[in-house]
């Protein structure tokens, strides 16, 4: 076993070896501009991206021409959002989308709050899930755009996709799916799914990092956007800019082995997950999966260790690499607002660990994951005050604290 | 973010883990934090009456390790100290101590804090008016 297991391929993931094989020759000689049209150079970049842009639109059921590339998921966001918001704007000024998107969606829309669009910021049960009826409630005849996340990055709850793109259909509304963390690893087809704008992005599928795509459809209906990025008009003008020919090679290359082996690895995937779900629930008391088990993506777990508090759990596994929803690991002293928008508490939320199995993870590294946690969990719970008050009887709730 | 080698020496061995009898006369306990904000520090002393040396201190936290940290090292600096010197410990030491960035800071003036609580607790059980809000009885 090789130290330090990396096991938190939400964040990131390692480029696969195979990927960089493929995009290895576009860094050396075959450097060429893609909008180079006069000379062999730029045929040969042209001909990689083209077919780099058809792997991707087959991961997800869709046509090459329906591709935008871009630098990574939160630029297709932004460009989905922003995009559709200008273009639309004289339609209607209401977009709709959920507490616990990606900062780069929520940051996205509270800017355009900022331009006189109102946007509804829907709430989640406590399994994750956004609520159907409420989100048919919040739609009126200003709504041109609903934006909901695939799946989750913090707690991989996957929404129900389907039913919110058949919603939406109904309503002539246009929605939009940052797909970033469930492309490559379940089954999405933009077609089935009644998706009209799909964000990608290489780095979570083990590409490389700032390289992603926009999908936006073509027909029925056909969708417009306003770019973002003026310049040369690359990307039927949608994304100006050079293209990354290395980078998009390597995410068409990733979308291609992730397509060719998702069935298997999702079925390997699911059972390291459950097996290490299994014995921490097992082996600790007081210990909670957050968001829904059902819906929830073969390869994250995100669990609360109550009374051991997040940050000082992750330096007792310091040949791991997970990462904790706790305030103390971020500059903010805020803990995970995904984990507040479930209601789970903030003392939960400071108590969780989020771990992101990936292509390259073993049974063997799950198992000394799984054991390390339980020592670290155990050792810090002999270390804490609220655990010793809890298995004195006392109720944490009823308890004056001085919030300082 | 990277620890300093006393934050993680202290993390590792944390010294003065655990509790003492709080209905003890001669115990002060005090607890400071909440669960919601991430960290509770809990810091014991024994202290012998006849000199009002601190004999003995505790602690149990839930928090970051730099928090772990500096209550660890807390309850290292209270023994042998009477209550009163107890009182002269400063956060800003802990900080220096623990070379803690500035986003740690909180957890030094909660080991402060506790300090504090534990030593009024002490003197109030003593019947000793505690020390803090020294109001001047002219003003009112
Ligand atoms: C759900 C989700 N959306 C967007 C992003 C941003 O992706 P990128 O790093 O490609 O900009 C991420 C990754 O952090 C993510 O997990």
């Amino acid at each position: 076993m090789q130290m330090p297991i990396y096991m938190d391929n939400h964040a990131t993931t390692p480029l696969d070896p195979r990927v960089l094989d493929a995009m290895m020759p576009f860094f050396k000689d075959q450097f060429g501009n893609a909008a180079s049209r006069n000379h062999a150079f730029g045929w040969q970049a042209e001909e990689a991206v083209e077919t780099a842009r058809k792997q991707v639109a087959s991961i997800i059921g869709a046509n090459a021409k329906e591709i935008v590339f871009t630098s990574g998921a939160t630029e297709s966001n932004n460009l989905a959002l922003k995009g559709v918001a200008e273009m639309y704007g004289e339609r209607g000024n209401h977009i709709i989308t959920a507490a616990t998107e990606h900062k780069c969606v929520l940051d996205s829309t509270k800017k355009l709050e900022k331009h006189g669009y109102r946007i509804t910021y829907l709430p989640v049960m406590a399994d994750g899930l956004v609520d159907l009826d409420m989100l048919r409630e919040s739609m009126t005849d200003k709504t041109i755009l609903v934006s909901l996340m695939y799946a989750n990055n913090e707690i991989g709850v996957i929404q129900p996709v389907r039913e919110i793109g058949k919603l939406c259909k109904e309503r002539g509304v246009l929605f939009h799916t940052d797909a970033t963390q469930a492309v490559g690893k379940i089954p999405v087809n933009v077609i089935s799914d009644n998706v009209d704008l799909l964000s990608i992005s290489a780095h979570k599928m083990y590409g490389p990092k700032g390289v992603g795509a926009l999908y936006v459809r073509r027909k029925s209906p056909r969708v417009q956007l306003t770019a973002q990025m003026d310049g040369g008009g690359h990307e039927r003008g949608m994304r100006s800019g050079t293209l990354n020919v290395p980078g998009i090679v390597g995410l068409g290359s990733a979308c291609h082995f992730a397509a060719a082996e998702m069935a298997e690895e999702a079925k390997r995937l699911r059972y390291l997950r459950d097996k290490l779900k299994d014995r921490l629930l097992s082996e600790l008391d007081e210990t909670y999966v957050n968001g829904s088990m059902e819906h929830r993506l073969p390869n994250n777990l995100n669990i609360s260790f109550a009374y051991v508090e997040g940050e000082s759990l992750l330096m007792g596994v310091t040949d791991i690499a997970v990462s904790s929803g706790s305030a103390c690991t971020s500059a903010t002293l805020e803990p995970s607002y995904v984990l507040k928008a479930l209601g789970a508490g903030d003392d939960l939320a400071h108590s969780s660990i989020r771990y992101g199995i990936g292509r390259f993870n073993t049974e063997q590294e799950v198992d000394y994951v799984a054991e390390k946690t339980i020592a670290v969990v155990k050792k810090l719970r002999e270390l804490s005050p609220l655990y010793e008050m809890v298995k004195e009887g006392i109720d944490l709730t009823k308890v004056q604290w001085t919030a300082h | 973010m990277a620890y300093s080698d006393k934050v993680l020496d202290h993390y590792n061995n944390p010294r003065n883990v655990g509790s003492l009898d709080k209905g003890s006369a001669n115990v002060g306990t005090g607890i400071v934090g909440a669960p919601e904000c991430g960290d509770v520090m809990k810091l014991q002393v024994r202290v012998t009456e006849a000199t009002g040396i601190i004999e003995e201190a505790k602690f149990k936290t839930f928090g970051c390790g730099s928090a772990i940290a500096s209550s660890s090292l807390a309850t290292e600096w209270l023994k042998g100290k009477t209550v009163d010197e107890a009182l002269s410990i400063k956060n800003t030491d802990i900080v220096t101590e623990l070379s803690l960035p500035p986003v740690k800071i909180h957890c030094s003036v909660l080991a402060e804090d506790a300090i504090k609580a534990a030593i009024d607790d002490y003197k109030k059980k003593q019947g000793v008016p505690a020390a803090e809000p020294a109001v001047e009885v002219g003003a009112h």
